[in-house]
């Protein structure tokens, strides 16, 4: 039985771990990997004490400073299910382990969106990618669609538009990404814009061949539809919340997001939410930092009250 | 116990490649880094074997691990 777990290992999970450990609370780190979204940030600027840095490189900084005190670590494996006991709470892992704790810090971050259309599951690694600056260079040469219309489809587009045959940007809305972003993309040669289009389906059976897509002007016509010949599909649409573990227990708002008050509290006793996981406005890295030392020390004091 | 032969498909721009290849050195495992961005035979190899395109794949003695799984590549490696 630990006093508390930490659920997450992105800068509020990582934080919150700093904290809970100076604070001498026999505590666990539970994460399915190191790092979170910061991973995916190329350059980072808006980081207090460091003029620019790139997100592998301040996770290895976070990481740092979170090994040089005596902290227990779990790293590698997703959490499954968290359920509420009499003691607290426990805890389980994706693969089948069982952990206690009286209270609990759910800092689990986000996760990108996926299109939900036929094609979509099966094809996953397969032509079907939810990291363009992974992936992206192995689509050298062919055609490629691009899914989004923010900041993420439209870097997606401005990097493939050198390396890909040809790009198609498919946006279900006018494109809301910054117009230095656009005008980067906009009069490439190898790039149509696909505004206002959904996606109905990706074929393929081995990898992607192709992907339909539909005017959202048109109604329920068929003559609405397009197929685009490509290789390769890049999912650019957002964000999800991790909170499916809390789903029952702590309330959610709209967009899935964990409800928390200003002390990261959930309303239920013992468990908190911080960082990007939760309705906290403002998904930044020093915000989650900041929540995730909040949630650790209102952690504290509900451990020394009990 | 004799070493193993690791290979690292992967492209410069990955976060969880550089992780990956972290890894290895931090636990002093040897490895040869493929660039698929560059290389096209290392990239046909890897779809090949793999049956799919996202990067990072580690080839362990012929044994494939798909993205940066610290849990596998210790259980694959022995560390």
């Amino acid at each position: 039985m630990y006093e508390l777990i930490t659920i997450g290992g992105g800068p509020a999970g990582m934080t919150a771990a700093v904290y809970t450990a100076r604070k001498r609370i026999e505590a666990l780190l539970l994460s399915k990997d190191v790092g979170g979204q910061v991973l995916w940030t190329v350059g980072i600027e808006n980081y207090m004490g460091y003029q620019y840095i790139e997100g592998p490189e301040l996770i290895q900084k976070f990481e740092g400073q979170v090994k040089q005190f005596p902290l227990e670590q779990k790293i590698g494996q997703g959490v499954a299910a968290l359920s509420r006991t009499d003691a607290g709470f426990e805890v389980k892992t994706e693969g089948g382990d069982s952990y206690q704790a009286k209270a609990v810090i759910v800092a689990t971050g986000k996760r990108p969106r996926q299109l939900n259309v036929p094609g979509e599951e099966k094809l996953k690694g397969r032509g079907v990618t939810y990291c363009a600056i992974c992936d992206g260079p192995i689509f050298a040469g062919e055609k490629v669609a691009v899914i989004g219309g923010g900041n993420s489809a439209l870097e997606a587009a401005s990097d493939m538009v050198k390396i890909a045959e040809h790009v198609y940007l498919v946006s279900l809305t006018p494109l809301t990404g910054d117009q230095i972003l656009i005008d980067r993309v906009k009069d490439a040669s190898n790039l149509n814009i696909f505004l206002e289009h959904e996606v109905v389906e990706i074929e393929g059976s081995k990898r992607v061949e192709g992907v339909t897509i539909k005017d959202l002007k048109s109604g329920k016509k068929k003559s609405g539809e397009k197929k685009l010949d490509v290789g390769g599909v890049f999912v650019e649409i957002g964000l999800i919340p991790n909170s499916e573990i809390v789903r029952g227990i702590a309330k959610l708002n709209g967009l899935g997001e964990i409800e928390v008050n200003c002390a990261c509290e959930t309303g239920v006793p013992g468990l908190f939410a911080a960082g990007d996981v939760t309705n906290v406005p403002e998904k930044q890295i020093v915000v989650a930092a900041g929540e995730g030392a909040k949630a650790a020390l209102q952690a504290h004091r509900y451990l020394q009250r009990l | 116990m004799s070493a193993k032969e690791v290979k690292v498909y992967s492209t410069p721009t990955c976060p969880y490649c550089k992780m990956t290849k972290k890894f290895l050195e931090d636990n002093g495992i040897k490895y040869q880094d493929l660039n698929v961005a560059q290389d096209k035979a290392a990239r046909d190899e890897m779809i090949n074997k793999s049956g799919q395109m996202g990067v990072p794949v580690i080839d362990i003695d012929g044994e494939l691990i798909l993205g940066f799984d610290q849990a596998q590549l210790k259980e694959k490696l022995g560390l």
